[in-house]
């Protein structure tokens, strides 16, 4: 390149009119930014959003078919809806699960995950002069130890014992060994009092078990409440590998619906794709916003390009006139859009790393992600769309300069 | 022996179609000019002669006739084999000089050496033709804004000649020089007729001309006196 004496004039145009080739690529350094910005923005929030819900996302909850549909939280029928897949066959009548219905499900599962039942209603308490309603859970004492986490406090080994959850407790203002009373009078279920013996870890949203703001009991506690001895509310089946979601449904829909419709699943990992592709086309959207500014900058290479060529039209005639053939005029302008671009991008891409990172710090709350091969492929992305919207705007004014005829181009002042 | 005429005119034509009509700008001129002569074309303004200039110089092709320059019809040239005869077979000096604003003096010089060849000068012609028309080395570095009118024309002889040329076509060369200056221009010119090359020049100054071994005369696109 060093030899090219194409290239060394352009290099020298640029020099000589620096500030309006500075401005210029400034336009691709701001695009290029913005582009690639926003695109790391989507990739650090998809991937942040994804690790959160995919502590959710490898749940299946497994209900009694009732015949009011089912289906997925998200998308309704969806995979879902191969619950109901032979469609002459009826639905239970029953509305919750049995303990041969359990056993299926887990023999179903095998080795995919495990399995626990849940038993769960919603019913009147009193906390001192307070009374509301709550959502009481059942579970099994050895499912308690796999599945709940106390913060404070142990989990309920008696009967009169309940753990709660962290938003309950601060609702109520409920320490451990506050009293609550359960039950409603009015619908002829015993009352009676327990005490918290913990309050467990803050979870979040989450299919399964919404244990956040929510009593849970034992299975015997619960059943002398409510009645209804292994009559589950639903089987929950945590699942080892997300990527196994569609292969246990098939298992425990071929196993329990193979003559009536028996149970229903809803399928967590619907949601999460339906969540990321929010994020996807939100981030698309933005990017489409961010890519107007590369079209300014685009707008401002071609007028300099122009600026260029009607200011120098008598040294392309002099060029012309000395030997220097139409295509290496070409290149010589093609070379000042590229020059431009590479320097613009270039310069975008280190500011795009810093403010990229400020701008996912800040939007996203982590950088975790920043420096992965799905967030940080924006920037050469971003660099290329810049670089060829460089050449793009470029292409017409050096046509022009090339075209022009030599002996009117010398008469040219 | 009949030896190639370097140009030769043969009822060439140039007509400029424009929207008031159509403009004969030559009209059927046949003109022959040998190898190593010293030719002043003069005429009148209007009188056709820097279309001729254009014509002989490669940068216009005739509307009809024959145009040969180093026996090559023009006429039926490409737009890059014309391009490659202005740049191996004719050495320009302008009366406006017409430096590259973006080179000095010495990139000047060997801007067509390197067109030609593909490389830089690493064999010391750029800078013996400098010498010899009178630019040393410091003012070689130089950017033709930073040189005097007859520095800038004496450096445009160097780029004429770089790729030793069989034809030096001067358009009005001492139009932007004082008296002087004009002369020791007009010196050089004679000077490389007498090492053998072919010189035109176009000029409307009677005293230029009559260094010239032929004079040319153009009114109304024809020749007047030969």
């Amino acid at each position: 390149m060093k030899n090219d004496i194409i290239f060394q004039l352009s290099v020298r145009s640029i020099r000589l009119h620096f500030l309006r080739s500075v401005l210029a690529a400034l336009g691709i350094v701001i695009g290029v930014v913005a582009i690639s910005s926003m695109g790391m923005m989507g990739a650090n929030m998809t991937m942040s959003v994804t690790e959160e819900l995919s502590a959710m996302a490898n749940v299946l909850v497994v209900k009694a078919d009732t015949g009011g549909g089912g289906g997925g939280m998200f998308g309704g029928g969806g995979s879902s809806g191969s619950s109901t897949k032979k469609s002459s066959s009826t639905a239970s009548t029953k509305d919750y699960l049995t303990k041969a219905n359990f056993d299926d499900i887990e023999r179903a599962v095998g080795s995919y995950g495990t399995v626990y039942p849940l038993y769960q209603d919603s019913t009147k308490i009193q906390v001192g002069d307070d009374t509301g309603r709550a959502t009481i859970y059942g579970m099994r004492d050895d499912d308690m130890v796999d599945v709940l986490t106390v913060d404070e406090g142990t989990l309920p080994k008696t009967s009169s014992a309940i753990v709660i959850g962290p938003t309950f407790a601060e609702r109520h203002d409920l320490t451990i060994g506050s009293r609550v009373t359960i039950g409603d009078a009015t619908q002829n279920e015993p009352v009676s009092k327990f005490r918290v013996v913990g309050i467990l870890q803050e979870k979040g949203m989450s299919m399964d078990l919404n244990s956040d703001n929510a009593i849970i009991m034992t299975e015997k506690s619960y059943v002398g409440l409510f009645g209804g001895d292994e009559e589950y509310d639903q089987v929950n089946v945590i699942l080892k590998d997300i990527n196994d979601a569609n292969a246990t449904k098939t298992e425990i829909l071929d196993k329990l619906n193979r003559k009536d419709n028996v149970v229903t699943i809803q399928d967590s990992s619907r949601m999460m794709e339906s969540i990321t592709s929010t994020v996807g086309t939100l981030t698309t959207f933005v990017m489409a916003i961010a890519g107007i500014s590369l079209l300014v900058a685009a707008t401002s290479i071609f007028n300099v390009m122009m600026m260029s060529v009607t200011e120098r039209i008598r040294e392309i005639g002099i060029l012309r006139s000395i030997g220097t053939r139409r295509s290496e005029v070409r290149r010589m302008f093609l070379y000042e859009a590229i020059i431009l671009g590479i320097v613009g991008a270039g310069i975008g891409a280190v500011m795009s790393l810093c403010l990229g990172w400020l701008v996912v710090l800040i939007m996203v709350g982590t950088t975790k992600y920043f420096f992965t091969y799905q967030s940080l492929i924006y920037v050469p992305m971003a660099m290329v769309i810049g670089i060829a919207i460089c050449i793009f705007s470029g292409v017409y004014p050096a046509w022009k300069a090339a075209n022009l005829d030599p002996i009117e181009a010398l008469r040219s002042d | 022996m009949s030896t190639v005429p370097v140009i030769e005119l043969a009822d060439v034509c140039k007509v400029y179609r424009l929207p008031s009509g159509d403009v004969v700008a030559l009209d059927n001129l046949s003109i022959r000019i040998e190898r190593g002569e010293f030719v002043a074309i003069m005429g009148p303004s209007g009188s056709g002669k820097s279309t001729l200039l254009n014509q002989i110089g490669g940068l216009d092709v005739p509307t009809s006739g024959t145009l040969r320059i180093t026996g090559r019809n023009i006429r039926k040239l490409s737009d890059d084999e014309l391009t490659d005869l202005r740049l191996n077979a004719i050495g320009y000096i302008f009366q406006k000089f017409n430096l590259i604003p973006l080179l000095s003096a010495y990139e000047n010089v060997e801007y067509p050496y390197v067109l030609k060849h593909r490389r830089t000068d690493n064999t010391g012609r750029v800078s013996k033709l400098l010498a010899d028309v009178g630019i040393n080395k410091r003012m070689a570095k130089h950017k033709p804004a930073e040189l005097s009118g007859g520095q800038q024309q004496r450096v445009a002889i160097a780029r004429a000649l770089v790729n030793d040329p069989d034809i030096i076509l001067c358009d009005e060369p001492t139009g932007n020089l004082d008296t002087k200056t004009g002369e020791q221009i007009m010196g050089m010119l004679i000077d490389l007729h007498r090492q053998g090359r072919t010189i035109i020049i176009v000029t409307h100054d009677p005293l230029v001309g009559k260094q010239a071994e032929r004079i040319i005369r153009i009114r109304d696109g024809k020749v007047a006196d030969a």
